[in-house]
């Protein structure tokens, strides 16, 4: 969940041939989709030139629709996405004979935060956060007892995404209901450090940012537990953890974000090296950059995926993405 | 013929020179020119009235509205309690240097303070924001981690050697011929600089003063880091806010598509920030040119 402070860069070259020296030269490997991804894929591209010093690997951050719209083009060769492919973008695919493979790479989660002397919101229901972020919140639910009677009678200082990084669109989404729909008046930062010193210098405040970021600073902040309401993904307020991120009960500000390969493209070497590599050498920059890594039973059912060449995806019908965990998924 | 390339060689270099001042007013007509354009089509979409006397700033956020007043609360407030610190420190700092020090004391504390006005605005920044506001929250009930009150007085240690270097300059101009005078009539040293040198000098020190107002109206980077980034109207300095500067730092680093309306009001706000610091630097010119004229 890092920010993308200068997102102004659509496509970062990540890699740029350096050896002059022989060896067929290899394709660019091209990369495209969501930005919450790009940090993972960015990482993984940066190791594997290092590795591979001939390899050139292009990263874009176009959004996960966007992604998919130039996957499903037959424009790239792998997309990132930090939800599944949706039910259009499988028959884009389809018409335009892009056949893929659906591999998740790590958990995203979202901590909602308060100080660590704040001893009266230690959780909070979706419907609780819901009327303090949603858009007819601004200037009016202002003070911590207009959100639950009981609570003190003193104004909330708020801290949250900047409108430009995708916490924010995934924030809002789980939590309002509409991505981008927010209340605007609350320290806003595309820079998760800012928000967690606002909250950790600030008795009154509550913030939320990528949950990679709470276990650097745990020490300064406590944890507001969710209660999403629905005793199918655990019972009552859940913390987030890696555990209950992994599982799926820290709903609904959890989630597995995924690339996925084109099948025709993995007959080049430095695509399915690369993709080799993202799944297993690479692993540990996933918690790196600030992401929740797959367990390892998780890690061998997607390598055994991508081994396997299944294509197409694991979410198709109408069930959720969190009433099964991702290991039931995989292993079905 | 030597004469001529002399000439000629004068006519080039004079004209290379020319050029080389040309050059300033046609960058600074230039910002002017983008600031105007830009602002217009703001405006164009959001009523001035709107703009100037709104309450509310929230131009990237679903609910939007373009009241710019948060944003200037926020850039007078964190420039009040600035001035609160600088003018004070400053102008007793320049009445003992010029009017107590010997100069053997005044060759060393002149440019050691002068050394405070060289220090990168960003380390002024997490002075504040790491040393002061911690300090701060031990005494000052209710301070926030991002405030105005610990920028506020970093900005006036900051502006400081502005204001003690240019009002002893203003100090030291007073003719002797005054100083005297006092002394003839009996005066102490601390009557004669008080009521005789302070008063003489006055549009002197009221310059440097308006000056310091106007670098304090146009700092960036210690608010930008130490305040916050919450455009929120208010006058208490324990809260985060926002200052114009650091709404302006806040945009340009995110992915606002060039053209928007979310994108002008950088402009909008930055044309307000210029009309502001250029009135005050105009005052504090005129303040000074007449202060010369007095005992030129």
């Amino acid at each position: 969940m890092r920010s993308i402070l200068s997102g102004a860069c659509v496509a970062v070259t990540v890699a740029i041939t350096g050896c002059g020296g022989g060896g067929p030269a290899a394709q660019v490997i091209t990369i495209d989709g969501s930005s919450t991804v790009f940090p993972v894929t960015e990482a993984m591209a940066e190791e594997f030139r290092n590795a591979n010093p001939g390899a050139r690997i292009t990263v874009g951050i176009s959004g996960t629709g966007g992604g998919f719209q130039k996957f499903c083009r037959d424009e790239i060769d792998i997309s990132d996405a930090s939800r599944p492919i949706g039910a259009s973008e499988q028959e884009a695919c389809a018409k335009a004979g892009v056949e893929y493979i659906e591999l998740p790479v790590a958990y995203d989660g979202l901590a909602v935060v308060v100080h660590s002397k704040n001893t009266w919101a230690s959780s909070m229901t979706i419907a609780e956060l819901k009327r303090l972020w949603e858009p007819a919140a601004q200037g009016t639910i202002t003070r911590w007892n207009q959100i639950r009677s009981g609570w003190p009678d003193r104004e909330i200082r708020l801290f949250g995404a900047g409108v430009d990084s995708g916490t924010f669109d995934y924030f809002t989404e789980a939590i309002v209901g509409t991505a981008t729909r927010s209340r605007g008046d609350y320290t806003s930062s595309e820079d998760d450090n800012v928000i967690v010193q606002g909250v950790s210098g600030d008795e009154y405040a509550l913030g939320y940012f990528g949950y990679a970021y709470y276990e650097e600073n745990r020490d300064r902040l406590t944890l507001v537990a969710i209660d999403d309401g629905d005793d199918a993904n655990g019972r009552g307020p859940i913390a987030p953890s890696p555990q209950t991120v992994r599982d799926g009960t820290y709903h609904p500000l959890s989630r597995p974000i995924f690339i996925y390969a084109k099948v025709a493209a993995l007959e080049r070497p430095e695509v399915r090296d690369f993709v080799e590599f993202y799944l297993g050498e690479g692993v540990p920059l996933v918690r790196e950059v600030g992401y929740v890594a797959l367990t390892d039973a998780e890690l061998a059912l997607v390598r055994a995926r991508f081994a396997a060449r299944t294509t197409g995806t694991m979410y198709d019908g109408p069930s959720s993405q969190t009433t099964i965990t991702l290991e039931q998924r995989l292993s079905r | 013929m030597r004469l001529r390339t002399r000439a000629l060689a004068e006519f080039v270099i004079e004209r290379a020179l020319f050029l080389c001042a040309a050059t300033s007013i046609f960058v600074t007509l230039g910002i002017v020119f983008v600031l105007v354009f830009e602002t217009g089509a703001f405006l164009r979409e959001v009523s001035v009235f709107e703009f100037l006397f709104g309450t509310e700033w929230t131009p990237l956020f679903y609910d939007k509205h373009f009241g710019v007043l948060p944003l200037v609360v926020g850039t007078l407030l964190a420039s009040a309690i600035a001035m609160i610190v600088a003018l004070p420190a400053g102008l007793l700092t320049a009445i003992y240097l010029s009017e107590y020090a010997s100069s053997g004391v005044r060759r060393v504390v002149r440019p050691v303070l002068e050394v405070l006005a060289g220090i990168p605005t960003v380390v002024y920044g997490y002075f504040a924001l790491q040393f002061v506001t911690p300090l701060l929250q031990g005494f000052v009930p209710g301070l926030a981690g991002f405030n105005a009150l610990g920028p506020g007085i970093v900005m006036g240690i900051m502006i400081l050697p502005l204001v003690s270097s240019l009002s002893e300059d203003a100090l030291h101009s007073v003719p002797n011929g005054l100083r005297e005078g006092a002394y003839a009539l009996g005066a102490t040293r601390m009557q004669t600089s008080l009521r005789v040198v302070v008063p003489a000098a006055f549009s002197g020190i009221s310059a440097a003063a308006i000056l310091a107002v106007s670098r304090a109206i146009g700092e960036t980077m210690i608010v930008a880091i130490a305040a916050g980034q919450q455009p929120r109207l208010t006058f208490d300095p324990r809260v985060p806010v926002e200052t114009m500067t650091a709404y302006i730092v806040q945009v340009s680093l995110g992915d606002t598509p060039a053209g928007t309306l979310e994108y002008r009001t950088i402009f909008a706000v930055g044309m307000l920030l210029f009309l502001s610091t250029f009135a005050l630097n105009i005052v504090s010119n005129w303040l000074r040119n007449r202060f010369r004229e007095e005992y030129a």
